[in-house]
Parts: structure tokens; sequence; C-alpha cells
């Protein structure tokens, strides 16, 4: 009999695999392709306290084994997703993590306050997003920043709260030690890393907004070495994200260290890759007699 | 019923203009739910991540046809596909054209002729303006021919009337009461402030950089009315009235 189940901050999660915040929206579109109850979880699209419009298009190109997007967090604000968005979502038997992000240090604390009030089961707080111009990955480049803004958002967030960490900084032990020193209940990493594409023709980026953030498979090893640093440096526990495309992908994650493996931009090619995944794990701990899937994290047997 | 990706068969396959392939390939369930207007999400191969939008050309009982130029390494590798080769497709996708029981002005510029014929079927005797750069890129011509009268432009004036398909359009507006269209953006630009002059309903179908297709990664955006909608779930087709076009 294997375990699949993680207990992840005192939530219990069926299996390890959560939709990445930003590729699933509020989850419907992907529930006409599987059934939603098989995930661990469903982190979905990143909220600010107001709606937002998002950047002007084109806002995704493609890249080798990946792709650039400049979304600019689209959303229809926090009220709107808690009246519209969370009670058709909350019929489903998984577990519901909100992502937010603000402009300023104050918005992410008003809005851990009004989702601590809400129905969803963790609160993952998006300091690592390139595509905006104030806040977002301003906040978290830096390591006082983060402290700073971590010590803030817990005192109002009454979930347990997830801290949502840049690739594009110098240091991540430095980063991640600072979350937690400061209440972070657990990390999420890594989100994209800063790049930018140019048709050579026109001479133009082929991003409207010039550079984006790259995900897929071409940011993997880079995911999964900061993973790794991550977890040297801290004791809570970690969702390793980063083109995770089928389970022997998510596997080398928990080995790394993580104890929830996001799974993202591959269900733009595979609209079942959530669930793929989870099959995946599955495989690979019956092909290694392996009984429960907490034995993988931090398995690595490093040189 | 879940929905799926349907791994299809490529049964026949035309290079039909230089760089332009007709495709058909056996998809019984993409076939049998599709309708005009929508659009089906294509793996073209191994060297290319995302797939790639394509619009609905036509389908015919298990038969989905579907027509591409080649304008990048996706569609490139596309149409390296033989027949009885296998193609991931997902579809069809996004809300098509609303059939209404009027006169129809079909309106359609290069590439974006393509989703028009499964239309053209469906009017009753639509008037069909098909725009082309030159003559060697007029394609389709006898296909539309059996759904409704046929008004070729080319720019250059090689094949067809001379100048755009706006133009012939205009002369003949008093006969319209409905557009269809889908082309370049300054063709539906210009069609759209034609429809506003004459008070007359036009819906106009859009594309963009695509990333899922189903509506859950927001990149293939369009700034209407209500803000940027999702072309791939709310369109491909939208009420001219509710898009607004930038400079």
């Amino acid at each position: 009999m294997t375990n699949l189940s993680v207990n992840f901050c005192g939530v219990n999660f069926k299996n390890p695999v959560v939709s990445v915040s930003g590729t699933f929206n509020f989850g419907l579109e992907y529930g006409m392709y599987f059934d939603l109850n098989q995930l661990g979880g469903i982190t979905v699209k990143g909220l600010t306290l107001k709606p937002r419009l998002g950047n002007p298009p084109p806002r995704i190109a493609e890249t080798p084994c990946g792709i650039l997007n400049s979304i600019g967090l689209q959303n229809p604000g926090v009220e709107a997703f808690l009246k519209n968005e969370l009670p058709m979502i909350r019929k489903y038997n998984t577990n519901i993590i909100a992502n937010i992000a603000g402009n300023t240090i104050e918005e992410y604390c008003e809005m851990a306050k009004i989702l601590s009030e809400s129905g969803v089961d963790l609160i993952e707080m998006n300091i690592s997003c390139p595509n905006v111009k104030e806040g977002g990955v301003h906040f978290g480049t830096d390591p006082k920043m983060v402290a700073k803004i971590t010590s803030k958002v817990k005192k109002y967030c009454k979930k347990p709260l997830i801290v949502k960490l840049s690739p594009n900084v110098s240091d991540i032990k430095a980063i991640a030690k600072a979350a937690e020193e400061n209440g972070a209940d657990a990390l999420s990493l890594i989100n994209t890393i800063l790049g930018m594409r140019i048709d050579i023709n026109t001479k133009r980026p082929i991003l409207r907004n010039n550079v984006g953030g790259l995900s897929g498979p071409a940011i993997k090893p880079v995911a999964v070495r900061m993973v790794y640093e991550a977890k040297q440096s801290v004791s809570i526990p970690i969702i390793g994200m980063g083109g995770i495309m089928c389970g022997d992908d998510a596997v080398e994650f928990m080995l790394a260290g993580a104890t929830l493996v996001g799974v993202g931009t591959a269900s733009f090619i595979n609209p079942t890759a959530c669930v793929d995944v989870i099959d995946g794990i599955k495989k690979y701990m019956e092909k290694h007699n392996i009984n429960d899937v907490n034995s993988l994290t931090g398995g690595v047997i490093a040189y | 019923m879940l929905k799926k990706a349907h791994i299809t068969k490529l049964i026949k396959k035309e290079e039909i203009a230089k760089d332009t392939f007709d495709f058909y390939v056996e998809a019984p369930q993409i076939a049998k739910a599709a309708s005009p207007g929508q659009f089906i999400h294509v793996k073209c191969g191994d060297g290319t991540f995302l797939r790639r939008p394509i619009s609905i050309c036509d389908t015919e009982g298990d038969i989905l046809r579907f027509i591409f130029q080649i304008r990048g390494k996706g569609t490139a590798e596309l149409a390296q596909k033989e027949v009885g080769d296998y193609i991931d497709i997902l579809g069809p996708l996004g809300q098509g054209f609303k059939i209404k029981d009027k006169k129809a002005f079909l309106v359609g510029g290069g590439i974006g002729i393509y989703p028009l014929l499964m239309l053209a079927k469906k009017l009753k005797d639509p008037k069909i303006f098909l725009g082309f750069r030159t003559k060697d890129l007029v394609t389709l011509e006898e296909d539309f021919k059996k759904w409704g009268q046929v008004i070729i432009s080319t720019d250059d004036g090689s094949y067809g009337r001379k100048g755009f398909s706006i133009d012939a359009v205009k002369e003949m507006i008093d006969e319209c009461e409905i557009i269809y269209a889908c082309g370049p953006i300054p063709m539906l630009k210009a069609l759209k402030n034609l429809a506003e002059d004459r008070g007359i309903e036009c819906q106009i179908s859009l594309e963009q950089r695509m990333g899922c297709g189903v509506g859950a990664c927001l990149s293939c955006v369009c700034k209407t009315v209500r803000g940027y909608d999702k072309i791939c779930q709310r369109g491909p087709v939208f009420d001219s009235s509710e898009v607004i076009f930038d400079d």
C-alpha cells in the first residue's frame, strides 16, 4: 500500500501535487479535463486587493523548452475572488491555496487579513512576480525586505503562510532564512526567471512588456538546485516547482527537499499534466518499493 | 464527460499555395462538436514547446480540415507531418460565430479566409469577400463558390479586383445586414468602423500569441470594453462593438 498523503503545515494533502499559481486560473478550466478532487491542492491565480487589468499583449513567447510570460497579475481582485470564484472551487475536496501580491506591505497585510477569514486553506505570499512595476519581486530580492514583509504579514495571517521566493537573487539561502526567521510556515520556489526574446526581423521584443518570466523545463535544473539549497538552510517545508512535466521530475524536486510539488506550465501543453504527475510519482514509488511518499523529501544522497 | 486531447490521424495533405498546407485528419469527436469560428490547439512536434492555435476550416463526418501557413518553427514542424502520421489536437476550443438569419457578408483576408468556409456552408447565399496579397496566394475559391457569391481582391491586382476587400464591401454595403470577418487587424478595424457607421452587426475573429488555449493562463488577451478578455475562451470571435483597437 503506497501512501501519497502529506501533512504540510498541519494541513492534510491527499498527495503532494498542487497546481501552480498563474497557470491554473481558478481551477474550473482544467476541471473540464480532469476531476479536480484528485489534486493535493489548487493554487489559484495571483490576487491583488483591487482588480488588476494586467499587461498589454503579447504576453507570451516561446523559448527552447519553455515560455516567457508577462501577464502582469490580471485578476478580478480579492473580493470578487471570494464572492465568485472560491464558492465554485470550494466544492471540490482539495486544498485551496490563495496567492497574494501587493504594491505595498499594507496591501499584503490587508489581503492576508481578509483571506484569513475565508474558506481558503493556506496563503501563498508572492514576493517574486517579475512582471509588475511596483511591489512584486521588489519585496523578494533583499533578505531585509523579505524579513520585514514576512513579519508584518504574519501578524494578520491566520492560515499557514507560504512565502514564494524569486530565483532572481544571488543567495537563495539568505532569503529563505529571512522568511523562516520572520514567521513563514513554508516556502515555495521557484517563481520565474527574468528573461527576454527579440524578434530579429522587427528588432522588437516579442513581449509587449519587453521582459518576462521564464518557466518550463528550461528552468528545472535551476529550480532543483535552489530547492536543494533552500532546504539546507531552513527547516520549514517547501513546495518545489519549476519545469515539472512528469512524475520523475516531481520526484527529483522531492529528493532535493520539496514536501509538495507544483505543476505549472506543463498544463498548457498537457491539460491533464497535474494528474499525470501524480500517477508518475506512484509508478516511481512502486518501481522502487517505496511505501511512503514522505520518505522522498530531502532524500538526495549528495556528494 | 471530461474533455481530452485527441490523437488524430493525418489522412490527406496538400500544399495549396507556397508554404500553405491543407490538412485533413480523422477526428470524430472534434469534427462532431465543432462549430464555425472555433479553433484547435495543435502539438506540432517535439521541437516546439507550446501548442499552436489553428482555426477550424471545415468538417465532414469524422474528418476535420484545417489550413495553416508556415510562420515559424511550430508550423514548419507541423508541415513535415505526412499522411498516416498522428497529430495531438485539443479542441474544438473557444466561441465561434453566432449565426444569424440575416443577409451576410463574409470578409476574409489572407489566412483569415479559412475559418469562414464552414460558416459559409451554414448561411443562405452569403456574399464572400476574399482578399489576398497576390494571385499566387489565392486559395479555396472553388470551395467558397459552392456556398455563395465570391468576390476576390488582390493587393496588386494580379487576380480579381485590385485593392482591398474592404473597398468591395463598401460598394455593396447596402445589401449587407451582418458582417462576419477574419483577417489582418487593419481590415478588422476598418470593418468595425464601417459596421458602426451603418449600424449593422459585425463579428470578428481575433488572434494573439497563445498559451494554454483553454482560458487558464491569461496570455492571449485582447482589449475590450470589459478590460482584457481571453481570446481562447471568450473569443476568438467577438462582436466588433466590444473590441478596442489600440494603435
